[in-house]
């Protein structure tokens, strides 16, 4: 860690244990809380024709691009080499993969974003955390896309695999070496440090419907009964915490 | 065989008068919150018509319930479980807000900021989803006696297939009213469409709740009701329905729909049901589903069945209670009552009895006689309703099914008649429509006394197991005094002398 400024620590280290840390006790703070506010928080009731084609399209993408920055970011260039992977292979598959999921999730999300703008129904249920995270996504998948066709497509290219992403997979053993994301290009550091946003914003959005992706249903029976359970029933004010209620 | 028991409700809409009271009551307890504007756990619509949401019962549109595939096994309609995360991202069969319709309020403040004026200040409807004003297209109870009919009568999918032409000439123009809640079936559809797992029957009464804390917001139980009976809160994100009232019926008071209700439509009581005699019953050919659902509804008097309800812990009072339901009496032993669309293969277990009507034409043009039984008979034929709308809407179909109810209650009311004039009735119109004298008796007290401790039987709820978690709950001693039976109930210590 020798030779990096105090900000830089302080962006790419200290903020991403931050980051990491509010997503973790956020999401456990939700669960335990709010429980009530959990929800996908669907608009399909005030308009249904372009949410159709756009929450399908962007949530393939979304999948898409998660694998992508998965096999990017979390798989080092030491194991594909020796895989016996080799770099044109490599970026052929990141180059497709990424161009597929871009597109679905630009257009996806363009179509979700109009939809919310235009639709005055739609516009009006907004909440405040949606008017936060529609344009917080945009900007990170823009300067994603900008990184990757600005240096890589059309400029001289940038390896992130042992720069980026060894200081990412640092962060989670503990030992993350700045100098691989501050000699990354400015567009790469900025995109990063807006994803940590992104994660520490994470719990408290509607993004949570995320984890509650019902694969349960395949093996449960149709019909659900419960008895009366012998359970006591926790009384708010005699539970440690706080009850939220009424949220919208 | 695993005997539960069930709350059951019984309409009879010869006695509704369209008042909108359970409506409206139902919607100050339950639905007057933020994002439940446009819900009503209980509507009255105005048959025949399009209904609430629109076009609700026309599953060919929405997919709702269940349905027999190729080889005669049950599937839901919509499709089953792969399919339904396929479409996780975007429900297909999903109503919109204006399938219901646009939620809205009026702005009022006006009536007292608007400036003095030589006409008195007038409000404007604004929509609820935007604060826009706004022109108002449709409600939950627009179509009311046959509002708009000229044009929507045609959409009503129980009128395809009707031989009759339906006719709108003022001579011949028929209605009735059909009062309509959640229909806490035995076979829910909307409980096996959710993925999350929220939605539950209740082992205890049957009652069908959507567990809030569990709900995610997929709406595919909105979707899976063929009666749109479960709704999506818009504010909240999470799904509502009926709830049966289940803090009244604990304690043994009517819901509020039938608490209220000024014509006494309403009956409440307990049926005893083999929970896993369900899945056979919904999977027979659609002519017998009327009758298999009855057989369903197993007879409380019964040595075996009482047993094997005890065992399934049902509690006594329970099964005493089923014995004098008087659901039971109007559905199996009087045979008068029917379910709501049996087709969609839910098993529903809020039942009508078909409404009589005037007949078309003038009594005496077609011999009406009260004296003379095939004379009463041959009114069913002439009656406004056509027996095949009601057979579309209660019986899969089923004619004989609604010429016996009808048979019934015009026997029964012909009788009465007799008795009132003559001193005594004919006897051989009762026993023609299949009713012995005792039946005849009960019939009338339930429709034509309706006495309130006759039409609500509801046993309270069982708080023993309560009673002892209050132990637990609030005890002075030390947890260590306490501890569980063999049968897992909380048991004080008692030390040994």
């Amino acid at each position: 860690m020798s030779g990096a400024a105090w900000w830089q620590i302080f962006v790419f280290v200290a903020i991403p244990y931050v980051a990491l840390s509010v997503f973790v006790v956020g999401h456990i703070w939700r669960y335990r809380f709010d429980r009530f506010g959990w929800t996908s928080h669907s608009s399909q009731i005030y308009e249904s024709r372009w949410l159709r084609v756009g929450a399908p399209m962007f949530h393939l993408g979304v999948f898409l691009a998660i694998m992508g920055h998965a096999l990017g970011i979390l798989v080092p260039e030491s194991l594909t080499e020796w895989l016996g992977i080799s770099e044109s292979e490599y970026s052929l598959v990141a180059v497709t993969g990424g161009t597929i999921a871009v597109v679905l999730v630009v257009v996806g999300l363009g179509i979700l974003s109009l939809r919310r703008l235009a639709d005055p129904r739609v516009r009006n249920a907004t909440s405040d955390s949606d008017k936060f995270l529609f344009p917080l996504m945009w900007l990170v998948i823009l300067l994603g896309m900008a990184e990757t066709v600005g240096y890589n497509l059309l400029g001289p290219g940038y390896n992130y695999r042992p720069t980026i992403a060894e200081w990412y997979r640092g962060i989670f053993t503990f030992s993350p070496d700045v100098s691989g994301v501050t000699t990354a290009p400015i567009l790469y550091q900025v995109h990063v440090s807006l994803a940590w946003l992104f994660i520490a914003a994470f719990p408290f959005t509607r993004l949570v419907h995320a984890w509650s992706a019902p694969v349960w249903y395949l093996t449960r029976p149709y019909v659900i009964y419960r008895r009366r359970r012998s359970t006591p029933v926790p009384v708010p004010g005699e539970t440690r915490g706080w009850v939220t209620i009424g949220r919208r | 065989m695993r005997v539960r028991a069930q709350l059951m409700m019984v309409m009879a809409l010869d006695k509704c008068i369209g008042c909108h009271t359970c409506s409206v009551t139902c919607k100050q307890a339950w639905t007057n919150r933020n994002g439940t504007d446009y819900i009503w756990f209980n509507n009255v619509e105005t048959k025949p018509g399009i209904g609430y949401p629109q076009q609700y019962e026309d599953q060919e549109r929405w997919h709702g319930g269940w349905a027999l595939d190729r080889r005669g096994r049950l599937r839901l309609r919509a499709g089953g479980r792969i399919n339904k995360l396929l479409h996780i991202f975007a429900n297909p069969d999903l109503p919109v807000i204006d399938d219901y319709y646009e939620p809205w309020t009026y702005d009022y403040s006006h009536l007292i900021s608007a400036p003095l004026s030589d006409a008195p200040p007038v409000i404007s409807a604004r929509s609820k989803l935007t604060g826009e004003p706004t022109r108002l297209k449709w409600g939950v109870n627009w179509e009311d006696d046959l509002g708009g009919a000229h044009e929507r009568l045609g959409q009503d999918p129980n009128i395809a297939g009707l031989e009759e032409q339906i006719r709108l000439d003022y001579e011949n123009v028929f209605m009735f009213y059909l009062p309509r809640i959640c229909e806490h079936c035995l076979n829910p559809s909307c409980v096996a469409s959710c993925p999350s797992g929220a939605l539950y029957k209740r082992e205890e009464d049957g009652i069908v709740l959507a567990d809030q804390n569990k709900c995610r917001g997929w709406r595919f139980c909105v979707s899976g009701c063929p009666y749109k009976k479960v709704y999506f809160n818009h504010v909240t994100g999470k799904a509502e329905k009926c709830t049966f009232c289940y803090a009244r019926v604990e304690d043994g008071m009517p819901t509020i729909c039938a608490e209220t209700c000024v014509g006494r439509i309403r009956y409440i009581g307990v049926v005893l049901y083999d929970l896993d005699s369900v899945t056979a019953a919904a999977s027979v050919p659609q002519d017998r589903l009327v009758e298999t659902h009855r057989e369903l509804l197993l007879d409380p008097h019964d040595p075996r069945v009482m047993s094997e309800a005890e065992r399934g812990g049902v509690p006594f009072d329970w099964i005493e209670a089923a014995q004098r339901s008087p659901v039971y009496a109007l559905a199996c032993d009087l045979r008068v009552a029917l379910p709501l669309h049996p087709e969609y293969r839910t098993m529903p277990m809020v039942w009508y009895v078909p409404p009589l009507a005037p007949v078309v034409h003038g009594l005496g043009s077609i011999g009406y006689d009260t004296e003379d039984p095939d004379a009463v008979f041959a009114a069913i034929e002439h009656m406004r309703i056509p027996i095949d709308y009601l057979a579309n809407l209660l019986a899969a179909g089923d004619r004989g099914q609604i010429e016996e109810a009808l048979r019934k209650q015009l026997a029964m009311r012909s009788f009465k008649r007799q008795e009132q004039l003559f001193g005594r009735g004919d006897t051989r119109t009762i026993a023609e429509a299949g009713l012995n004298p005792e039946q005849l008796e009960h019939l009338f007290r339930l429709l034509g006394l309706a006495n309130y401790s006759e039409r609500y039987v509801i046993p309270t709820s069982h708080r023993e197991d309560a009673g002892a978690l209050q132990t637990e709950h609030s005890g002075t001693d030390f947890p260590g005094n306490h501890y569980r039976d063999k049968k897992g109930r909380l048991r004080l210590r008692v030390r040994p002398e």
